[in-house]
């Protein structure tokens, strides 16, 4: 009656050795790397940078362990600490400041661990150091921003239409246009209610005059609210990616925040400091007067700026300001309707539509440039050539080589700015040495309580104790392996978690072996005893983790950072818990007793 | 066979029953009067601010420390040492203005001009309004477990058990907190998970209770309501010694060789399993015998048998 069909043993063999194997990176430790990143998100890393990492490095005369492709970005490892920050250097001054080098510690687990997946577990900020910034949108002022484009429009489309109007003013996010009759409202609404299909128009008829409020509908709100969270977003990627963190966290957190992870950064306040710049765009003429080869041996034309443009050319710009990035509220990919071409189709606010008319009229066949001005330096993103007078605020920049290259454009257009201003709401810092002493101080918790239970099993169930440590144990490298698996952060209330389930998980072979006791107590034959024991623990084995279970979730619900850490810990071990108290006990002690037809005495 | 508690006869925990209600009453009254009187030690995830944690390369000197924190205009500063002479603790509560997220780097840029090899080991910033949302969500993750369970076990046994289990429980995590008020220990986030993770560990103990309960009103005819659950209580005692036992064996773990931010965690957790015991045995059972239970509510239905196990 304690025998497993074959396919059970098969069963759980093959769960421990898939276990084993994803327990194992953790074993290994990691050893010193680089990574190599582009600062821009929209560039690729491919073979050809792999073939120029190598090539520097070996003109630098540094060995190094190995170099792989993986994600976007490229990881060189190296033998010790010293090479790591000499490697950092050397790559750094060969690749120049389109890619970002920065140091990390990557696994030394063997590559065919890698290559099926199999990663140590991912650590939170709590255990490996670093910050953890939790960034909130100003909506209230996206808004705001989005009222102000809105009152600019209105004033160009009324005015295109000649509609006379009064006063445009604003309160929050509603605009309020003022008109002297009625008529003249009645064709506004006509006209601007065509125009802006996202806006509510509200006529209201009051003593000084006939008024029109316009406010975003429901919808358009949230899709207002939407993007400028997204474009906070790429801006803070494209900051972080400056900052040369190597596995960095940015991630949107409910509808108006976001998370910002840096690990391994210690100087919080020059972190701070990035991620709250305000980057700039700027559109200025290119100088077509100045001479080519003066500018490339780096001679400054007067009243002129020496820019670098994005194939690595060199442009001189005038130092007058066409148009600041504030006034483009908008930036997409398309093509060009008549030659089928790559383009980007910007659209100006109504202040900027007027300042471009003039200036493309007055410049017809010279060049205008688009620069993005980060940390005090100025980058030409394109430099084309005004083919005629612009008008109406919708701007369409060819020139571009391909439709991938349109989207970056575009996206650098859209991304160099905030949209809305930030505050930082929460902040997490832990230092270098102490995510360090988390993880051992974690460590021994768990060594220590588990020694100690196995002490008491096997002392005082003797052979079913020793079952019982074992299925522990491997309730342990179940546990471990499926946070790997997962990919799960792991913190330090999270290793608490461990020690926690690992207490309550040794509930289940109790309740077994004290039945088992109990049947024995009562005079059933053991094998008999060891069946009705396991048989009937296991209604109140399930029982007794659910209600454990439902504190998990909630948690997992409503907690936040390393309280999740610890709810997704619980949750995991709850489940791995049920199978290897039950199930894997069980066939320990089918192995041993099982095949004794006459048995007259358990160890218990 | 190694056996802790050889009961050959069932022990009358009904009978003490004024006793045990007593007492509980007392300590919850306690729990009650500490948390209404000195309120909870909230840490700064509940009420916002900075709390920072630095090591100094000599024996730190607090008061200097202090006046150099003064003298850069942050006001209401608490420092103190904690674990060694070295680990300072430093906490400032948030200032309606709005860079409070800088308050960390003028601390650091204040320390470090004075005491040369210092090194920042932890920052913790939380915002006024993140404090009031994770005060508001630990609330309601409360509330949530409590009906969880209750349903579960309304769903499981009949509602006198549920109503009986909850209050048990209810009753554990009361003390917890009132606990952690009278001695002003720092509740954190990460003790209000431990709060939670009791509450559906130490409801166990009463599912298992429950669950004798309701296999001996099938088998034990002629015995009377009190017999009964005595006869549950007695006879599940040694497995619940030993499971909190064990369990208690890795708080205690946690608590030694987890250090300071564990140690907390580890407190709530080791207030919990005690409680837990002794309130499924003496609070849940004296309250269900309290709220009528009867033969009738389990004789009739044909449910599935559904042993208990011990």
């Amino acid at each position: 009656m304690n025998r497993f069909p074959l396919w059970k043993y098969v069963l759980i063999g093959i769960t421990l050795v898939v276990s084993f194997l994803y327990t194992l990176p953790n074993f290994f430790g990691e050893v010193p790397a680089v990574q190599i990143s582009p600062v821009r998100t929209t560039e690729k890393v491919d073979s050809t940078l792999l073939g120029q990492v190598e090539s520097s490095l070996k003109a630098a005369n540094l060995g190094y362990q190995g170099v792989e492709l993986s994600g976007n970005s490229i990881k060189v490892r190296l033998g010790t600490t010293d090479e790591q920050i000499k490697a950092k250097d050397v790559l750094q001054n060969s690749l120049g400041g389109r890619y970002t080098v920065a140091l990390n510690l990557v696994s030394a687990s063997p590559a065919w661990l890698s290559s099926i997946h199999a990663l140590p577990m991912y650590l939170g900020l709590d255990l490996r150091g670093g910050v953890h910034f939790l960034l909130e949108v100003d909506m209230k002022a996206a808004l705001e921003k989005a009222a102000n484009r809105y009152q600019n429009d209105f004033r160009s489309e009324l005015r295109s239409d000649k509609i006379r109007y009064g006063r445009i003013s604003r309160e929050g996010s509603a605009v309020t246009v003022h008109f002297a009759t009625r008529d003249q409202r009645d064709a506004a609404i006509n006209k601007l209610g065509t125009a802006f299909p996202d806006l509510v128009f509200t006529p209201e008829d009051e003593a000084e005059g006939f008024t029109l409020t316009a406010r975003l509908k429901p919808e358009a709100e949230t899709k207002e609210k939407e993007r400028s969270l997204q474009q906070n977003i790429t801006t803070l990627r494209n900051r972080v990616n400056e900052l040369g963190v190597a596995e960095p966290v940015i991630q949107q957190q409910g509808d108006s925040r976001v998370v910002v992870q840096l690990p391994g950064v210690q100087d919080t306040a020059k972190a701070k400091e990035i991620l709250g710049r305000t980057a700039t765009l700027e559109i200025r003429m290119v100088d077509e007067q100045a001479d080519p080869t003066a500018i490339q041996q780096g001679q400054t034309p007067y009243g002129d700026d020496i820019v670098t443009s994005r194939d690595g050319g060199k442009i001189a710009v005038k130092k007058d300001v066409v148009l600041t990035g504030d006034s483009i509220t908008d930036a997409s990919p398309g093509f060009e309707s008549t030659s089928g071409q790559a383009a980007v189709h910007v659209n100006l606010d109504g202040k900027g539509a007027r300042i471009f008319k003039d200036v493309t009229r007055e410049n017809v066949g010279k060049r205008m440039a688009i620069l993005l001005i980060e940390k005090g330096v100025a980058e030409a993103i394109t430099a084309p050539v005004i083919r005629e007078e612009i008008g109406g605020g919708r701007v369409q920049i060819t020139g571009m080589e391909s439709a991938q290259e349109a989207s970056d454009i575009a996206l650098l257009l859209r991304a160099g700015a905030l949209a809305a201003p930030m505050q930082i709401v929460e902040e997490r810092t832990v230092g270098p040495s102490m995510g360090a002493e988390n993880i051992s101080k974690g460590f021994r918790s768990n060594l220590w309580g588990f020694l100690a239970v196995t002490l008491f099993m096997v002392f005082y169930y003797r052979v079913f104790g020793l079952f019982s440590s074992i299925a522990l144990a491997i309730n342990g490298i179940f546990l471990v392996a499926l946070l790997s698996m997962l990919q799960a952060t792991l913190t330090l209330p999270g290793l608490a978690g461990i020690a926690l389930t690992l207490g309550m998980a040794i509930d289940a072979n109790v309740l077994i072996n004290e039945r088992i006791r109990e049947e024995l107590r009562n005079g059933a034959t053991p094998q008999a005893a060891i069946h009705a024991g396991y048989d009937r623990a296991w209604g109140t084995i399930l029982d007794s983790n659910l209600t454990t279970l439902i504190a998990g979730v909630a948690l997992f619900w409503l907690g936040s950072g390393p309280v999740r850490g610890f709810a997704v810990v619980l949750c995991l071990g709850i489940l791995t818990s049920m199978f290897s108290a039950v199930t894997v006990s069980r066939a320990m002690v089918n192995l041993t007793y099982g095949r004794q037809a006459r048995l007259a005495k358990v160890s218990i | 066979m190694l056996e802790f508690f050889p009961f050959k006869k069932n022990i009358p925990f009904m009978s003490w029953g004024k006793v045990t209600t007593a007492i509980s009453l007392l300590t919850f009254l306690f729990a009650v009067w500490a948390l209404w009187d000195k309120g909870l030690n909230l840490g700064v995830d509940f009420t916002g601010g900075t709390v920072m944690e630095v090591r100094t390369s000599q024996p730190a000197d607090l008061p200097a420390i202090r006046t150099v924190l003064e003298k850069t205009g942050l006001i209401e500063v608490s420092v103190q040492t904690f674990g060694t002479s070295h680990d300072v603790l430093i906490r400032l509560p948030n200032k309606g203005d709005s860079n409070a997220a800088e308050t960390s780097n003028r601390v650091m840029a204040a320390l470090t001009a004075t005491n040369p090899g210092l090194e920042l080991k932890r920052v913790d910033f939380v915002g006024p309004q993140v404090g009031k949302e994770l005060y508001d969500n630990g609330a309601l993750a409360l509330l949530v477990v409590a009906f969880g369970i209750m349903a579960y076990l309304a769903i499981r046994f009949e509602w006198r058990f549920a109503v009986a289990g909850m209050l048990a429980n209810m009753h554990d995590i009361v003390i917890i907190l009132g606990v952690f008020a009278f001695f002003q220990w720092e509740f954190t986030l990460t003790v209000l998970a431990g709060v939670l993770a009791i509450l559906g560990y130490s409801v166990n103990e009463s599912v298992v209770v429950f669950d004798r309960i309701r296999e001996n009103i099938r088998k034990m005819r002629g015995a009377t309501i009190p017999d009964i659950i005595d006869d549950a209580i007695t006879r599940t005692m040694s497995r619940t010694i030993i499971t909190h036992g064990s369990t208690q064996i890795m708080v205690l773990s946690m608590l030694f060789f987890g250090g300071e931010a564990l140690h907390n965690f580890a407190l709530a957790l080791t207030i919990g399993i005690m409680f837990g015991i002794y309130s499924s045995v003496l609070v849940a059972s004296p309250l269900l015998l309290m709220f009528g239970v009867k033969r009738e509510h389990f004789i009739k239905p044909v449910e599935k048998k559904e042993e208990a196990v011990v």
